[in-house]
Order: C-alpha cells, then sequence, then structure tokens
C-alpha cells in the first residue's frame, strides 16, 4: 500500500479513536447536580417563553408532557443553522455558517465518495444512470464545500484578527486552525480542478481504502490535498474543534437536563453510589478521607478554627 | 497599573500590584433623571487585606508574609484546580465543567450578554470569557518542557505567582452567577458555572471565601438555627411579635403555627425577612389564614431559615445544610415544602437540592408562587385591584426564571391585582440580575457594597428607571418595584437608598405576596406602607 493510503487510515483511526476517547470521558462522567437552563426545548406548551413544570401546582403528580419535536426542532436549528449565534452575534453568524455549511457538505462529499467509491468495487459504470448520478451530486457537493469552508474560514480569520474583542484572545493555534481550513479548501478547489476535475481517480483512491486494497496513486497534486485535509481531521478531535460531539452533551446532559428524582429510580442509584466517593479536598471546614455521604452529615471540621479566623 | 479596557491575560497574571483601576465617572450613562448623575469613586484601598484585583475586595484576603505561604498559595490552589477535574472530588459538577472547559469557541458572544461587563464601560476583568479562559488556560497549562512548546501556541504559558492567584480568589466575586452569558452562548458554554468552580475551588481546597458566605452565612446557619444568627428562641419572639403587628395593622387576629404536625405545608422563609421585612412573614400569614390552609413553620435549627448559601460558593456546607433541611421537612411528616419568596431557596431546594433529597427524604417542594397564583387567578380569594392601583413592575429573579422556568404565575397575579403593571425590558427568562446575586447583596466588606450598587447593579437600575419613564418626573407617584426574592430585595433597597430614588422618584419595593394581601377584600386596606427607605 502506497504511503498515501496509510496515512489516510492512520488518520481515520486516530480522529475515531480521539473522538471516542473525548464522548466516552463526557459521557461516563458522575451524575451532577442539576444545573439546566430555561428555555429548555422539551418543556411541551412551555418552552417559547422558558417555562417549567415548575409552575404547576403539585407538579410531581403531573405526567413529565416532553415536547420531543420541538426538542429536534431546536438541535436542527442550532446544527444546520447556526440559530444561537445569529440571533446572538450575527455578525460572527455571517462567517461562522458558511464555515460550517462547508464542513457538512465536505462530510457529505466524502460520503458520496465512499458510496462511490462502493459502486466502483462492484463494478459500476459512473457514464449513466444512478452511478451518474452519484457522481453528479458529488462533484457539485465536492466543490461547494471546499469552497464554502474556504470562504468562511478566511472569513472568520479575518473577523477574528480585526474584531478587538476577539483579537485580545486568540492564541497561534486559533489562527492555525482557521488557516489551514482555508488552504485546505483553497488548495483542494485548485488541486482537483486541474488534475481530477471529476474526482473520478479520488473516487478510485477512495475505492481501494474501503475495500483494503491496493488503492490508485492520486498524481501528487491532489494527493497533497487529501493528504492536508486527513491531517486535519485527525487534529480535530485535539482541539476545541471538537465541540461539534460536546454540544449534544452541553445541551441533552447539562442545558435541557431537568429530570426530577424519583424514589428507587436509576438516578437515585447513581446519586447514592457517588455519595461514597471519596473527598479530600484540604479546607478547614471539610474531613479530608471521608466519604461525600459522611462529610455532608457531618458538622463543619474545625468549629474552633472558624471562631479564631472570626 | 493597566488600562482596563486593554488588560490581557497575561498582564493579569504578570501584573504586580493593582490589576485595574475602574473610573467610575465613566461609566454608561443612566437613564432619565439621572443623566447627570456623578458616582462617587470607591473609597481608597485597604492597607490591611489585599484589593490587587480592582480597588476593592469581597474575600479580604491579607497577604502573604513569607517565601512559604505564597508558595503554599499557589500549590494549594493548582491543587484545588487539579481536584475539579476530579470524577471523586467533584462528581457534583464534573460533567458541566468539563464541558465548559473543553468547547469555548471564544466567539465573545457571552460578553454581550453580560451586565456587569457592559456597566462598567466594557472593563476586561469582568469580561465573561476573560475570567473563564483564564482558569483554562492555566487548568491547561502543560508541566513537561516538551509540553511548554505547546502551552506557548494555546496561550496557557502563563506565570501563576501568589498574586494571580490572590486575584483570582477575588475575581470569583466579581459575577453573580446570573448565567446570562450561558444562555447567550451558542455552545452552551456556562462562565457562571466556571465562577463557580472556581468559588468552590478557593473554599473547599484554601478555605478562602467572604465571611458573609461562610463564618457568617453557612457555619452560622449550622450552629445557630439561622444565617442572620437569629435562634429558635428568637425566632418564637419574632413570631409572636409579627402575630401582635398583623392585628394592629389589620384588625385580624391569626396564631402563627408552629411545629404543627397536623400541618399539610411547611412553609419556609428567608429569615432576612422576618428581620427586614416582617411583612412579607405577615402577608403569607394573613393569606392562608384567609383560604384556611393547613400550614406550619417549624422552630427546629435551620427549619425557619430556608437559605443555603453554599449554593453560592461550596458543595460541602450546600450539602449540609440542605440535608438539614431536608430533615425539618421529614421530622414534621409535611406533604409538601412551599418555598416562599427567596430566588436561590427555590433552586437550592426544588432544582439542585433534588439530586440530594433521596428516599424518604425526597418530599415534594413546590413554589408560593404557583400557589398564590392558583389562590389569586382562580377567585380562591377575592380581590380588589383598585387598591393597587399605582405603577408596578416586576423584577424577575435570575434563580426562580432562567434557572427554574418559572415565569408566568407571577405574572398572571400581578395582571389580575396591579391594573398598571407593566414589565421591565427584557423580562422573563431574558431577565437581568439585579446585581445582588451569589451573595452580593449580603456582602457588606469595605467598598464592595458600592462596587455593587455602581457596577453590578447598574443594568437593574436602568431597567427600574426604564420600565417607570411615564411617570417619572413625579416623586408623588409612589412606584412599586415587585421582586419576589429576599436577596433581590435587598440589593434594589440599596439601589434606591444609593440614588436617592424613593425621594427623586418616589420608587418602593417589595414582594409579591405584599400586593396580593393588599389588594384583598377580606382585608383592611392599606396593608403596604409607603414609608421612607432607610
Amino acid at each position: 500500500m502506497g504511503l498515501l493510503q496509510l496515512v489516510v487510515y492512520a488518520c481515520v483511526l486516530v480522529f475515531l479513536v480521539a473522538v471516542s476517547v473525548k464522548i466516552a470521558r463526557y459521557a461516563s462522567a458522575p451524575v451532577h447536580m442539576r444545573w439546566e437552563l430555561y428555555p429548555v426545548a422539551h418543556e411541551k406548551g412551555r418552552h417559547h417563553y422558558g417555562g417549567s413544570i415548575f409552575e404547576e401546582p403539585d407538579w410531581w403528580e403531573k405526567p413529565r408532557q416532553l415536547d420531543h419535536a420541538n426538542e429536534i426542532r431546536e438541535m436542527g436549528q442550532e446544527i444546520f443553522l447556526l440559530k444561537g449565534v445569529r440571533l446572538n452575534n450575527p455578525r460572527l453568524w455571517l462567517w461562522s455558517w458558511p464555515f460550517h455549511g462547508g464542513l457538512y457538505l465536505v462530510i457529505g462529499w466524502m460520503a458520496l465518495l465512499v458510496v462511490g467509491g462502493i459502486m466502483q468495487l462492484a463494478g459500476a459504470r459512473f457514464d449513466g444512470g444512478v452511478p451518474a448520478l452519484v457522481r453528479g451530486v458529488t462533484l457539485v457537493v465536492g466543490y461547494a464545500g471546499m469552497a464554502l469552508t474556504a470562504v468562511g474560514a478566511l472569513g472568520l480569520f479575518l473577523h477574528r484578527t480585526r474584531n478587538g474583542d476577539m483579537r485580545r484572545f486568540n492564541t497561534p493555534a486559533d489562527y492555525l486552525h482557521l488557516l489551514w481550513f482555508a488552504a485546505a479548501g483553497v488548495y483542494g478547489v485548485a488541486a482537483f480542478g486541474a488534475v481530477d476535475p471529476g474526482f473520478d481517480r479520488l473516487r478510485a483512491f477512495t475505492a481501494g481504502v474501503i475495500g483494503f486494497r491496493e488503492a490508485v496513486p492520486l498524481p501528487a497534486a491532489t494527493g497533497v490535498a487529501v493528504a492536508l485535509g486527513m491531517l486535519l481531521v485527525a487534529y480535530i478531535p485535539f482541539t476545541r474543534m471538537v465541540h461539534f460531539a460536546a454540544k449534544y452533551f452541553l445541551y441533552h446532559e447539562v442545558r435541557w437536563s431537568d429530570e426530577p428524582l424519583r424514589k428507587g429510580s436509576a438516578l437515585e442509584s447513581r446519586i447514592k453510589q457517588a455519595l461514597n466517593y471519596g473527598v479530600s479536598w484540604r479546607g478547614p471546614h471539610i474531613q479530608t478521607g471521608q466519604t461525600w455521604g459522611q462529610v455532608a452529615t457531618a458538622g463543619p471540621a474545625d468549629e474552633a478554627a472558624t471562631e479564631e479566623k472570626r | 497599573m493597566s488600562d482596563p479596557r486593554n488588560l490581557t491575560i497575561k498582564e493579569f497574571c504578570a501584573a504586580c500590584g493593582q490589576a485595574a483601576d475602574i473610573d467610575f465617572t465613566t461609566l454608561p450613562a443612566l437613564p432619565h433623571p439621572y443623566e447627570g448623575w456623578e458616582e462617587k469613586p470607591l473609597a481608597a484601598p485597604s492597607q490591611t487585606v489585599m484589593t490587587n484585583l480592582d480597588g476593592t475586595t469581597a474575600v479580604r484576603l491579607k497577604e502573604p508574609q513569607t517565601e512559604e505561604e505564597k508558595e503554599q498559595l499557589v500549590e494549594r490552589f493548582l491543587a484545588g484546580l487539579d481536584r475539579l477535574f476530579s470524577r471523586e472530588d467533584n462528581w457534583t459538577f464534573l460533567q458541566p465543567f468539563l464541558l465548559s472547559i473543553d468547547n469555548c469557541v471564544k466567539c465573545n458572544t457571552c460578553a454581550e450578554a453580560c451586565p456587569i461587563f457592559e456597566a462598567s464601560g466594557r472593563a476586561e476583568i469582568y469580561r465573561p470569557l476573560f475570567r473563564s479562559e483564564t482558569v483554562r488556560r492555566i487548568a491547561k497549562r502543560n508541566r513537561s518542557k516538551l509540553g511548554q512548546v505547546f502551552d506557548r501556541l494555546t496561550g496557557s504559558d502563563l506565570e501563576v505567582g501568589w498574586e494571580s492567584v490572590a486575584r483570582l480568589a477575588e475575581l470569583a466575586y466579581r459575577c453573580t452567577l446570573c448565567r446570562r452569558c450561558a444562555q447567550a452562548c451558542p455552545m452552551g458554554v456556562d462562565n457562571g458555572l466556571i465562577t463557580r468552580e472556581l468559588r468552590k475551588l478557593f473554599s473547599q481546597e484554601l478555605g478562602i471565601h467572604p465571611a458573609e458566605l461562610h463564618e457568617d452565612g453557612t457555619i452560622k446557619h449550622l450552629s445557630v438555627g439561622s444565617s442572620t444568627g437569629m435562634n429558635p428562641m428568637a425566632f418564637r419572639d419574632i413570631i409572636e411579635f409579627a402575630e401582635e403587628d398583623i392585628e394592629e395593622r389589620t384588625g385580624m387576629k391569626i396564631k402563627i403555627p408552629i411545629d404543627d404536625q397536623n400541618a399539610d405545608i411547611l412553609v419556609m422563609h428567608n429569615a432576612g425577612e422576618f428581620l427586614s421585612w416582617p411583612e412579607n412573614l405577615q402577608a403569607f400569614a394573613i393569606l392562608f389564614e384567609v383560604v384556611g390552609l393547613k400550614w406550619t413553620l417549624a422552630s427546629d435549627l435551620l427549619g425557619y431559615d430556608s437559605v443555603n448559601y453554599g449554593l453560592f460558593y461550596d458543595d460541602v456546607q450546600y450539602a449540609r445544610v440542605t440535608l438539614k433541611h431536608a430533615q425539618v421537612a421529614k421530622d414534621l411528616g409535611v406533604k409538601k415544602v412551599l418555598m416562599g419568596e427567596c430566588g436561590h431557596a427555590h433552586k437550592a431546594f426544588m432544582a439542585i437540592g433534588d439530586r440530594l433529597w433521596v428516599d424518604e427524604l425526597n418530599i415534594p417542594r413546590e413554589s408560593a408562587l404557583t400557589l398564590m397564583e392558583d389562590l389569586v387567578v382562580n377567585g380562591k380569594v377575592k380581590v380588589d385591584p383598585s387598591r393597587n392601583e399605582f405603577p408596578v413592575t416586576l423584577h424577575d429573579p435570575c434563580n426562580m426564571t432562567r434557572s427554574m422556568g418559572i415565569i408566568q404565575p407571577q405574572r398572571r397575579i400581578l395582571k389580575k391585582i396591579c391594573p398598571q403593571f407593566r414589565e421591565m425590558t427584557p423580562h422573563g427568562v431574558d431577565n437581568y440580575c439585579c446585581g445582588g446575586g451569589s451573595g452580593f447583596a449580603i456582602m457588606q466588606s469595605g467598598s464592595f457594597p458600592h462596587w455593587r450598587k455602581v457596577i453590578s447593579g447598574r443594568k437593574k437600575f436602568e431597567q427600574i428607571l426604564g420600565a417607570f419613564q411615564p411617570e417619572i418626573d413625579d416623586p408623588a407617584i409612589k412606584k412599586y418595584v415587585c421582586a419576589p426574592c429576599s436577596n433581590c430585595k435587598g440589593q434594589i433597597r440599596d439601589l434606591i437608598v444609593h440614588y436617592d430614588a424613593w425621594e427623586r422618584c418616589g420608587i418602593h419595593y417589595g414582594g409579591l405576596v405584599e400586593l396580593i394581601v393588599n389588594a384583598m377584600v377580606d382585608v383592611r386596606p392599606g396593608f403596604i406602607e409607603w414609608q421612607d427607605i432607610m
């Protein structure tokens, strides 16, 4: 197998493992105290003004009425329209939306390349029928994705450098990320446009990769484009760009997490388990070394010391 | 000292002496009739405690005297920071904290939502991102030489000395934890949470906290029975006095029940009401008497004071207080606990506390606002709105609205009993904090109250003026800011006094239940007394 093919495998593996580790870290965190923030999207009949079941007398006797459709609607608006950014920071949204839209198209393009690769492995010809349709859509989505990503990334780079509030917090890494996306997009359009305008060789390469066979070698120009892109993919999980995965937890496990505690529930069991965790905080009022349950039901550790301080 | 509008995180960490000096004479202007109002600057900084953040202090930290003390301050701070990432030590908030630390994209959308940042004239140290990013970069610093190369790429190559640690201890108390920033953040990152974790680190690891929250707050609460220092005997005296006062004001002979084992409902008030706003306690007693509720107060330690200042700064103290509260309710055998007009108590009991009131302690808890809505809006008490014929606006306590979603009951009540009710802008779940949240309203050290009134409370005062603009020039028209929260009332009272708003504009304040009782036809008119606010 060629070097580029090995690089692709390595980058995909690194991405999958690193994202999985990150997701596992968030998913396996212990149960936490309620910390929801209203409006909560699934509050039926109340989400539009930020209300909750706490507005009901004897709320604990009433069944929770969850509006899952609205939750999905809110998530969709957040993911595809960046609703929160548009409402609260419209100038940023002007660049952030094409950037994210471009990324979604690039992901779609990669998926279409895989579909095309599978078709190729099955012996399909791309001069008619469904394969031709796939080829055509791949073309549009691919160039649109790379171009939009480049435009959005460059726009965000300029916004970050010209906006004084943002500039103060920028680090070299922030510039690097955006320039890398912009370079990958610009170079990709240029390289594929010049050397492999229909992505036919790239599709053949993809077929080899997904079939774990010796892939068709790519011309140097487009090989560099693939390498640039895949190395970026591998790098993403190690940066705050991994917020694409974290956002699920931020919303569903924290901001919209309002499940009330019921006696005998699995949630209650998790709480009781956490109360057995050990405490190693060293504040003078804390009995270091005991469990949370013990510390929470004890008095302050050093009433004498507290009196002296007072 | 750096220009507060241009301070960088590196400068904040490396600076010697005071990091920033906020010029109180150049703050954003207030609306009419305060266009020409001149704010006095902060009093000269104390020489006995550190004021190296911005010239005032909330935690009253003394400067470490020896090199060993300085090193220990830094070592303990870094150890505490590590514990915030520990599954066992920080299970209470680990997941939300990790998510907020990892996923900020530094878009600064949060800053535009922050009332303190805006009211300070955009002083960098009060920008939500500034505080969080400082914590983030320190937390992500690498210890190895190779790792330190990457630190330069991510901005984590910061000096962390004793002065920067001391500044962070103060900076944790320049945010009211209102979470407007979290609401605006497209990621869902919560700078209010990060601030609270920072407070927790200082308290739980180093024992650094404002005395008003700890020694004179939770410690006193746990040992004496109330954060006010009121013991059970004093509580009973106050209740007796309240009964006498009710009879004098209304002619009604009411026996306020205490420790009634036959009661269905345990009512818990912020004990500050008993001392500062006894009319609030009295109004509840009158209302419940008229509708015939089977309710009671409790005289057990902590049973007569619903506050839980641990909510603001310390999970251990929070847990201790809330479990004692739960035990009081269980021992009385009530069917539910009713939260009086205190925002943070609502959150401490009903939201956060929901995770700790396990097994037989899982006694239902309800807001008094929902009960009062049922009584008033459904006609179970007869009201005459003409008794409340004066301008009224509503202050929304952050903990009830943004943190718990209790938005409409109070509004439905006001619309029924106050013909001249008008909203602030914005309101409801988009409200602005009063500026006294997270314990600020009770923090009285040095010049901190002045900072609280001029900076953290500025946006709220602007809103109050905005709501009463049509009548603002006539102080003879009495105006009522309805604030169904004790700490908010304290802050609003302080704002009114600071700006002479009672004399200049006729602005007064009070709770919601007082307005209800003022309108009740079964009660002698004139329950609300428009007295000069001291």
